[in-house]
């Protein structure tokens, strides 16, 4: 059946939101909603799983099947739910508390068998809904209620955690910039495998501009590359510079020229070598923000082999007839 | 030898070796002859707790005991009638499960002074008088196993690999068995050399039985007599693999069962891993959390969701559960208990997380509580779980322990057309004015529309729900009506369920069980009431709920007993719920109640009011 033309508001649900005014959640599930009517898939097909946490309020938001679960546990339910019925499009919404803290260990698992559903992670470096503890984003030295003194522990990295996890997908936007956050929640479904897409996300409650340094429309444009594969990666209004590959390292180069620009490295979207770099580049060094594809690769997804394995043996046993079954083995007649 | 009939009505065997000697095979072979023969049967077998542990050491003794019956029986028997050790530490931590008088039957060619050392002992059990209150044959097994095979040309270790059917050999002439059946199964089990020296290895020993001076000592247990129909020997994780697979075919969804490899109860995965022609999806999730999370998920999405461990998964699932209860859909999870608390002993049985299993959730989250009481009832169990989980939309706890697991015996195999239907909540056809949690008059399950169907797409979650609408609601009245309905939804459960009548005396003592204590309590009932007692048997399946007319049948007798391998759980949910002065018979060793033990202890909670 192909779906019929739906607009925005056929996802938008008779719930009152109750997301702080201003705060960055709005944006992205406008977005999801406008790309949900667009996608060409009927609206009872779509699936949004969520865990706790501001953002896991996001299924009552939307008017489709959806499943408000436990704490870190979402990419559990998901996979159940797809390897039930493969037919669905399975949307994962988290937080960094709740898929890198509590929910971990689910996340990394789900990556590394590449069930095919789409995860959005909102990161807003925080705890919003227990009202304003450090998460394992936050940077050292987060002075929140829980941590007075600043916090001690080192962040994740959300990416970086999702490539070493084996992600066959992994991309990165901003809530703020809407055209950029569509055409990625859009590349996320046409993805057949797990798909992560980290989000920053401002929670303007607890930690205001936790991304100001390069969403600020002033400096946005010389903070932020936008990658293409194929393309050289480049960036800057005032000044334009690139990237280039010396040693094991990427460095920032100044171009002058078309020929400068055409003469730095490449994106290359296949390669887990570079994948890694692009992630570990440090702003506060100067690096610009890879937004955008940063690696993405294709392989065989979960619940596909999973139901062709349930195929398989109906192929070669044929269609379990109960009464053999209970009756095989060493049987005796009374 | 204590059993002086040449045609006893049951006799107990113990197979004792090392790991590697190959005495689960032995056993089992001999369980196959055995329940061919007609008799009835019961084993269980008793592995070492480490996986390899150092040969010819006590940790690495694997043991089988089988009790088999002209009569039925309920148990594989306390201490055995006949022990065959294969080397020192087999015979000594045997020695005390064997009856005084009884046949012990020990391969002399593993007392060397290096096999007594790693069996630590200081002098030579077959020189120092352990053996004097047994009649005992020392028989060099090994040396007479690698003549029998020495034609095949096997090298030493292979030929040594023997010699569990020399043993057997000697076994089946002990008890006038045919070698027939196993000799077929050597014969499609394995290749030129191996399948000539096993088949030689079997029949020298069963030749030496007969030409050594046992002939005083052979019994020949007549057939039981069984309800005709057909049977096959079952373990507890293998009837609840099958009952689940028949919940798969009757139902026609599928059923998921996500789980994560624990002791005792992976065994369920392993069987179900291999049904996947009919209907059953098994995933082996990264941990106990996400295998019960997964099984939602795929109860949401319409499968029958089941997962399956032991107690410390269980802790682990807790929160998960309530969930199913809160968002009301379809679950399974199935406890395989061992001895707690924390890691326990893994390998060893216990009853203990039944208050765990009804109240270890926060919040008031009520599941359905269903117990298994031996091997053959496994099947019925698991299928009733699945059968109650989609009628009432509820989680359903099913519990078995390590000694249902492991314990098998025989099984009518059920005609699969009589099979009660599995039963959906009627499914609401109108999209319009639908509402997610509007019930079922009669069941108050709410209808199970799965993500896919179009029109009725809704949300639901772990948040309180709006009556009727499903709607995030923190309205008191409503959480106090929503709690109520939760329960209530359970107690119409229990008006489905069928009414409890207790075997034996209509008055006096009333042995109430539930789990594997049940062949155990039904020995003891019938010789109390042989010896002219009157005592009575009930056995529990239906936990949470219990049977409607439970509380009526406790008020009919003098003195309620409730045996459990635990500190008094059912004892205290009985207490509790009708007020009556049940008493606790505990046993907390990791070992299930030997029939003498507690028919002793029986009596003297008895005797303290019986008049008689
Ligand atoms: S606390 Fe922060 S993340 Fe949560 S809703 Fe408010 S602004 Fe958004």
């Amino acid at each position: 059946m192909t779906a019929p033309a739906y607009s925005k508001k056929d996802f938008m649900s008779d719930q009152l939101i109750r997301w702080c005014p201003g705060c960055g959640d709005y944006s992205i599930l406008s977005q999801v909603q406008t790309v949900f009517s667009k996608l060409g898939i009927r609206k009872e097909k779509y699936v949004v799983v969520s865990g706790i946490g501001c953002s896991s309020r996001f299924p009552y938001y939307m008017d489709t099947y959806g499943f408000h679960t436990i704490h870190g546990r979402a990419p559990a339910f998901a996979t159940g739910v797809k390897c039930t019925n493969p037919d669905l499009s399975v949307w994962v919404v988290t937080g960094d508390g709740d898929s890198l803290s509590i929910g971990g260990n689910h996340m990394a698992h789900v990556l590394r068998r590449n069930v095919d559903l789409n995860i959005l992670l909102f990161n807003n470096r925080i705890y919003g809904l227990t009202k304003g503890q450090y998460s394992p984003t936050s940077e050292v030295g987060k002075v929140t209620k829980s941590t007075p003194m600043g916090s001690l522990d080192r962040p994740m990295n959300p990416v970086s955690f999702a490539l070493g996890s084996g992600a066959t997908c992994v991309m990165r936007s901003i809530d703020i910039l809407a055209p950029h956050l569509r055409s990625t929640i859009e590349a996320a479904q046409e993805h057949k495998g797990a798909t992560f897409v980290e989000i920053y996300q401002n929670c303007n409650i607890f930690n205001d501009g936790a991304f100001a340094s390069f969403t600020d429309k002033a400096q946005r444009d010389d903070r932020l590359l936008f990658l293409e594969h194929g393309k050289p990666m480049v960036w800057g209004k005032t000044f334009r510079k690139g990237l280039q590959l010396q040693g094991l390292e990427l460095v920032i180069v100044d171009c002058e020229t078309a020929e400068d620009e055409a003469a730095c490295l490449a994106h290359d979207q296949t390669s887990l070598a570079l994948a890694h770099l692009l992630a570990g580049l440090d702003p506060d060094q100067g690096f610009p923000v890879p937004l955008g594809t940063l690696y993405k690769i294709d392989a065989p997804s979960y619940e596909t082999q999973f139901k062709k394995q349930a195929e398989a043996s109906v192929a070669k046993l044929g269609a379990g007839d109960l009464t053999a079954l209970l009756h095989s083995g060493d049987t005796w007649t009374v | 030898m204590s059993n002086p009939s040449p045609t006893p009505e049951r006799v107990v065997v113990r197979f004792a070796g090392d790991s590697g000697d190959g005495m689960q095979l032995a056993g089992s072979q001999f369980t196959r002859t055995t329940a061919l023969a007609g008799n009835d049967l019961a084993t269980l077998p008793d592995f070492p707790a480490e996986i390899r542990a150092p040969a010819g050491t006590r940790g690495g003794v694997s043991g089988f005991q089988i009790q088999f019956a002209s009569k039925h029986i309920h148990t594989p028997g306390d201490e055995a009638d006949a022990l065959v050790a294969m080397n020192a530490a087999a015979l000594v931590t045997n020695l005390t499960s064997i009856k005084k008088g009884g046949l012990v039957i020990v391969n002399s060619d593993k007392f060397g002074r290096i096999d007594l050392g790693k069996a630590e002992l200081e002098t030579n059990p077959l020189e120092d008088g352990s053996l004097s209150d047994f009649v005992a044959f020392q028989v060099p097994i090994s040396s007479m196993t690698r003549e029998a095979v020495e034609p095949f040309g096997l090298n030493r270790k292979h030929a040594d690999r023997c010699k569990n059917f020399f043993a057997l050999g000697i076994v089946y002439w002990l008890y006038g068995r045919s070698l027939e059946t196993t000799e077929a199964w050597i014969q499609k089990k394995f290749q030129a050399p191996f399948l000539e020296a096993n088949l030689a290895a079997l029949r020298a020993g069963h030749a030496f039985a007969e030409t050594a001076e046992m002939a005083e000592h052979q019994r020949i247990v007549g057939a039981a007599d069984f309800e005709t129909g057909e049977y096959r020997n079952i373990t507890g994780n293998m009837g609840l693999a099958l009952g689940l697979t028949a919940a798969a075919t009757n139902s026609g969804r599928d059923v998921f069962y996500g789980t994560y490899p624990i002791t005792p109860a992976s065994d369920i995965l392993h069987a179900l891993a291999r049904f996947k022609n009919y209907g059953v999806l098994t995933f082996q999730a990264e941990d106990e959390i996400a295998a019960v999370c997964a099984a939602i998920g795929a109860s949401y999405a319409g499968a029958i969701g089941t997962t399956g461990t032991s107690g410390p998964g269980l802790a682990l699932k807790a929160e998960a559960i309530g969930l199913a209860v809160m968002a009301e859909l379809p679950l399974i999870v199935i406890n395989v208990q061992r001895a707690g608390p924390s890691t326990g002993m893994p390998t060893k049985t216990e009853q203990a997380d039944l208050l765990q299993t009804m109240f270890g959730r926060n919040g008031e989250s009520p599941c359905a509580v269903i117990s298994a009481s031996r091997p053959n009832d496994t099947f019925e169990v698991a299928y009733e779980a699945a059968r109650l989980a989609v009628k009432y939309m509820t989680p359903v706890v099913v519990l078995s322990d390590g000694y249902i697991a492991n314990g098998a015996e025989p099984w009518s195999i059920p005609d699969v057309g009589s099979l009660p239907a599995i039963e959906f909540p009627p499914a609401p056809t109108d999209p319009e004015g639908f509402l997610p949690y509007q019930r079922d008059e009669a069941t108050l399950a709410r209808p199970w529309v799965v993500p896919g169907t179009p029109g009725f797409e809704h949300r639901i979650g772990g948040l309180e729900k709006e009556d009727l609408t499903g709607n995030v609601s923190y309205d008191p009245q409503n959480h106090e009506h929503m709690t109520i309905v939760r329960e209530e939804k359970l107690k119409r459960l229990q008006s489905a369920l069928p009414e409890v009548t207790p075997f034996g005396s209509d008055k006096g003592t009333l042995i109430v069980g539930w789990g594997s204590t049940y062949g155990a309590i039904r020995t003891v009932t019938e010789r109390l009431l042989s010896e002219g007692h009157d005592v009575a048997h009930l056995h529990l399946r239906h936990i949470h709920p219990f049977a409607p007319n439970l509380g009526e049948v406790l008020g009919r007798y003098d003195k309620v007993l409730v045996p459990e391998l635990n500190r008094g759980q059912l004892t205290m949910l009985l207490r509790h719920t009708f007020l009556v002065d049940a008493e606790c018979v505990s046993k907390i060793q990791g070992q299930p109640f030997r029939t003498t033990e507690l028919h002793e202890r029986i009596l003297s909670h008895m005797s303290s009011t019986e008049v008689r």
